[in-house]
């Protein structure tokens, strides 16, 4: 008999927390027959992706540094999604923030200042902003669709860069690779462990996991996010604005993409080039959503999705298998967990249908 | 006198029987043994408070519900419904509470939808105009829906259910959207169907219109049949005392004229107010002017659709005016206020819609306090929300109107409609309001709690405050009620005494007919 899905009178409280394991967990299967598909051992590749990256405490490192971006967009993301403000444009504004801190690095040069770090933070976040406004504005006073606007400045902002580091801020010494100088010593983010990638940015996130929490779960404005998210006719009746909630929504994520660009410009990279990011800003989405629009379950998605990257790099090496497995398995995660959602607001039952009129013709008269 | 060579309707099968109808949903049982039968050629009334499992046993006998046990006989067989197509099959119709009908489409073509019939339009529309014509029920099969007033559309509802040559109507709260002269006719062509030989399943929780139409009524209380009766032998009293359980108490009692102790000067005053639609299906309203004093109760009268909707988003500061001097809150200029600042001079407001409007479904009861009463307590301190505090005062409102629910981290989507409507009603009325407006503040209510909240507002009104309640229920308005105005197409006539409204002039009043209102005097 099969399982049939009946409507629970309030949501699972517990399933919310579940259905991110089963999407994972699903994922995981759905990789076994992907990999078997292909050809290839699918536990060797599983292992390959999932625990051969972390197998090191090299692998940790590098998990950190790419989850620190993914978090840190994502936070900011979240502030949006909570209020129904859908911000599609988290890379653009990553791409602006690391130009705006990145020119400030080039410009300084080799001098030694000590408020350059601080400074090019400032920057990058305000240059995120800047990006996430023109949706903002554009929504509140034309009722643009901030998902279309946002989504299409992103490709402004990576024809933005390319101008930049194919023209003026190209380096002279680069033997004309679009690239730019490499940042003075003051322009680098310190490093948390000497030998390794990992540097201070992953403390942003950290903090940035701690502001967002109480913004959105403990301040009132983010109370006013969550009904206007939930019940915009109930906001109106209680009097919070729409607009601001907008407002609030593109420019946290804009300032969050922002600083997570100048967090990649100034620490792992140290220069600025076209492919400062592998779709950080895209992918900071499904963690989001994987995380619950919560900022200590992002900090989880974000390690999860980052092993994402890592395990693509180890399939490619192993394997020989192109890196866009990454992308599958984002979209089989996303894919998953909008489909075990369903179990939020409804069961599974299983047996029969418990309606049996005693000796009822069905089909009797004409 | 039944001498023809038909048995008389009470030796005949029951046109519809149940016979231990059990239905329940996760930890609620909604029908418990429901056993009931409809005879050939009467007008059944299913008389009982909201949650007492009226409509899911409609739902259960249209087939979009099963049952978990028992057994459904038509005409002395025992049937399964599995679906609304089978029941229009055995000739079971329905008209339900909300209608469901196309704005877009034309009459014919939402009767066509509904029917799955192969006519062309021209004869649909041909067999509307004859039915509709048979019947007294006007309708036009090439007009669009969205042009309709709410009663032409419940004609609508009515004349597709009559097409498919129904056997037995059931009708669900098909008044609740009436003038009281639409209810009498409405009335007539029921009688005409039931001498017909049609049988009528009328769902009501409107005690006096039971006692005129249905010749007998079964009363269900907390999911099973308490009594079957005849409801001309009863008294609205009786009737509501099988309903509820216990006597209602009796309001007027509490009545009081306003007399000269409490202050003269008027709380809420609206000046001229003009204000255009702003969605093509709205209402514009049109000099709305009234006052209400501290210590009154001001009703507003008037069939649904007719410009409420607009009052209460310009009451609000949901829609901002222009002029500040158009709306006065405790004499302080308010027009162009928004809500938040409105609430600031004392105005608290009971919305029209519950869920989605006066409280979030996915957010618990504690969070729904805060989303009115954030000024107050001290629920917010320094931009943080004081979680303690919303769930004392969540719970304070729990307990002061009686909120059946399972404490204040209960989400709001978990309560009934009636407890719903309390606990928003107890979260404007602790924050000791000045000025109160309430929309249908028992629409859809059960009685039990419907007399709680017609008390606490007299109290509120007893301790000072002004109330301004916009109603469709008329017997509401009469009991709540110091003065009374009425809203028609936008326009409001002028206030008077309730003891000097009659029902007669009420409906006259509905129709528009009066200094300043719409319609032209036939």
């Amino acid at each position: 008999m099969w399982p049939r899905l009946e409507a629970r009178p309030e949501r699972s409280r517990l399933m919310i927390y579940l259905t991110p394991l089963i999407a994972a967990g699903l994922t995981g299967v759905a990789g076994v027959i992907l990999f078997a598909a292909l050809g290839h051992d699918p536990l060797r590749a599983l292992h390959a992706f999932f625990i051969a990256p972390l197998s090191t405490g090299f692998g940790w490192s590098e998990l950190i540094v790419k989850a620190t971006p993914l978090v840190l967009c994502a936070l900011g993301l979240a502030v949006g999604f909570r209020g129904n403000v859908w911000n599609i444009g988290a890379e653009g504004q990553l791409i602006l923030g690391a130009i705006c801190a990145g020119g400030l690095a080039l410009w300084a040069g080799d001098a030694k200042l000590p408020w350059l770090l601080p400074t090019m933070v400032l920057a990058g976040m305000i240059g995120g902003m800047a990006w996430a406004a023109i949706p903002a504005l554009l929504r509140v006073h034309f009722n643009a669709n901030e998902i279309l606007v946002s989504l299409m400045l992103t490709y402004v902002a990576e024809l933005l860069l390319g101008y930049l580091v194919h023209g003026p801020w190209r380096d002279p010494a680069g033997f004309n690779f679009p690239e730019s100088a490499l940042f003075g010593p003051s322009a680098q983010l310190p490093a948390l462990v000497e030998g390794t990638r990992l540097h201070v940015g992953a403390l942003f996130a950290l903090a940035g996991v701690g502001g967002i929490w109480l913004l959105l779960m403990r301040a009132f404005i983010g109370f006013q996010v969550k009904v206007i998210g939930l019940a915009p006719r109930a906001g109106g009746y209680a009097g919070f604005s729409q607009a601001r909630v907008i407002w609030l929504g593109l420019l946290c994520g804009g300032g969050m993409a922002g600083l997570a660009g100048m967090v990649e410009v100034a620490g792992p990279i140290g220069q600025l080039h076209p492919q400062i990011s592998p779709g950080y800003g895209f992918t900071a989405i499904i963690v989001a959503f994987l995380g619950r629009l919560h900022p200590l379950g992002i900090l989880l998605a974000g390690l999860f999705m980052a092993l994402t990257y890592l395990g693509g790099d180890t399939l490619q090496i192993e394997l020989g298998l192109p890196r866009a497995v990454t992308g599958v398995f984002q979209g089989m995660i996303l894919f998953f967990l909008l489909a075990a959602d369903v179990l939020i607001h409804h069961r599974f039952r299983f047996g029969r249908r418990p309606v049996q009129p005693r000796g009822g013709d069905r089909h009797g008269r004409a | 006198m039944a001498t023809s060579s038909t048995p008389p309707p009470e030796l005949a099968p029951p046109r519809l029987a149940l016979r231990d109808v059990c239905k329940s949903f996760p930890g609620v049982v909604v029908n418990d043994h429901v056993s009931l039968d409809v005879r050939p050629a009467e007008i059944h009334a299913l008389l009982g408070e909201n949650g007492a499992g009226k409509s899911t046993l409609m739902k259960i006998v249209h087939g979009v519900l099963a049952a978990d046990a028992g057994e459904i006989l038509w005409e002395g067989r025992p049937v399964r419904i599995d679906g609304p197509a089978e029941a229009r099959r055995l000739g079971i119709g329905m008209v339900f509470q909300h209608f469901a009908l196309f704005e877009s489409l034309t009459v014919a073509e939402n009767v066509a939808l509904g029917l799955g019939t192969r006519d062309t339009m021209k004869t649909l529309s041909a067999r509307i105009r004859a039915v509709s014509d048979g019947y007294g029920l006007a309708i036009q099969p090439e007009r669009h829906v969205h042009e309709l007033s709410v009663g032409e559309r419940q004609r609508v509802e009515i004349v597709r259910c009559l097409l498919g040559a129904p056997r037995l109507i059931i009708l669900d709260e098909p008044t609740s959207v009436l003038t009281p002269r639409e209810a009498l006719a409405l009335f007539e062509v029921l009688r005409r169907l039931r001498d017909e030989g049609c049988s009528i399943l009328y769902i009501s929780h409107k005690l006096d219109e039971i006692r005129m139409l249905c010749d007998r009524a079964s009363i269900l209380r907390g999911g099973r049949v308490v009594a079957t009766v005849d409801p001309r032998q009863e008294t609205a009293r009786s009737l509501a005392r099988l309903m509820i359980g216990t006597a209602p108490p009796d309001l007027k009692e509490r009545r009081r004229e306003p007399d000269a102790a409490t202050p003269a000067g008027a709380m809420l005053e609206v000046a001229g107010l003009d204000m255009d639609r702003d969605d093509p299906h709205g209402t514009d309203l049109r000099g709305v002017s009234f006052a209400v004093k501290a210590g009154e109760i001001l009703g507003i009268a008037g069939v649904a659709g007719n410009g409420q909707n607009a009052l209460m988003r310009a009451l609000s500061g949901e829609r901002r005016l222009a002029h500040p001097e158009v709306i006065r809150i405790a004499d302080r200029p308010a027009g162009h206020l928004g809500p938040r600042a409105r609430r600031g001079l004392g105005l608290a407001v009971v919305p029209e819609e519950r869920m989605g409007q006066g409280a979030v479904p996915d957010l618990t009861l504690a969070e729904n306090a805060l989303l009115s009463a954030y000024r107050h307590h001290g629920l917010v301190n320094r931009g943080l929300v004081h979680r303690n505090r919303s769930r004392d005062f969540a719970g304070r409102v729990i307990q002061a109107f009686n909120v059946i629910a399972h404490g204040s981290a209960a989400e709001a989507r978990s309560l009934s409609g009636g407890n719903l409507q309390k606990f928003i009603i107890g979260r404007e009325i602790l924050q000791q309001p000045r000025v109160l407006v309430a929309a249908h503040p028992t629409w859809g209510v059960d009685a039990g709690s419907a007399a709680a909240i017609h008390h606490a507002l007299v109290d509120l009104r007893d301790r000072g405050a002004a109330i301004l309640v916009i109603s469709q229920d008329l017997d509401e308005l009469y009991a709540l009620s110091d003065r009374i105005a009425v809203i028609a197409a936008g326009r409001l006539s002028e206030s008077r005494p309730t003891h000097a409204v009659t029902a007669e002039d009420m409906g006259v009043l509905m129709a528009g007919l009066f200094e300043g209102g719409n319609a032209h005097v036939a």
